[in-house]
């Protein structure tokens, strides 16, 4: 699979210590959540940062997508919790 | 008209009112947030995701505009460091039907809470800070549009 832009905001980035990273992501990475489940066997700040899922949200090439959704073609996945702007 | 906005700097919701009410429509209605002065709460720091957030925004007022008979929307939400007091968002919304300019105005700002892509880090006197959490509350007046 391609290599694709991984991006973490507010607390997932604290949590994570990072806010993007480049990832050339495993054939077993066919939905956002095979990508949760293979990103928290990286370390412990995966783990951590991903620990509750009903509080993850997460954007496909700029577009929300459910956890649920298929990666392929994705250039940049994006983490981050419910928003609380207006 | 369209206007969608993401920026630091204030702005002046009776500008932007003014700009509407002289598309000629006969009815501006607008919502104006502010941060809220809780408890010792001295900051509000507003992140968002600057690649998306324009387009979430532009898709927002696209939504409403297909949805009432719309002239004119404008959106402006601002990020960085705010205080108590200070304004948040602005929706304006221009139509010469109440009824559309006062429902699409609501829409705006309840899918704004849910659909765009920012986040608010809270400062306290004491010098703790938190990530304000999503409310329920909020869930639910943005489903209730369907």
């Amino acid at each position: 699979m391609a290599d694709v832009t991984l991006l973490y905001f507010a607390s997932i980035r604290e949590k994570l210590g990072r806010e993007m990273e480049e990832r050339v992501l495993p054939e077993s990475a066919r939905t956002v959540h095979d990508l949760i489940e293979w990103l928290v066997t990286q370390d412990a700040n995966y783990a951590s940062a991903f620990a509750e899922p009903a509080k993850l949200r997460c954007a496909i090439d700029q577009v929300m997508a459910p956890l649920d959704a298929p990666l392929a073609g994705a250039r940049e996945i994006a983490f981050f919790p419910p928003v609380t702007g207006g | 008209m369209k206007s969608v906005r993401v920026q630091p700097e204030d702005f002046d919701p009776g500008d932007e009112m003014t700009a509407l009410g002289a598309l000629g429509s006969g009815g501006v209605a607008s919502f104006v947030g502010h941060v809220r002065g809780d408890g010792e709460l001295i900051a509000l720091t507003l992140e968002h995701y600057p690649q998306m957030t324009a387009k979430a925004l532009d898709d927002l007022a696209e939504q409403a505009l297909e949805r009432w008979a719309l002239d004119g929307v404008t959106l402006i939400h601002r990020i960085g460091r705010l205080v108590p007091g200070d304004r948040i968002v602005l929706v304006c919304t221009a139509s010469r039907h109440r009824a559309a300019a006062l429902e699409a105005c609501a829409y705006l700002i309840d899918r704004l809470k849910t659909d765009a892509p920012f986040w608010k880090k809270e400062e306290f006197g004491d010098g703790r800070s938190s990530w304000v959490e999503a409310r329920q509350s909020d869930d639910a007046a943005a489903e209730r549009w369907g």
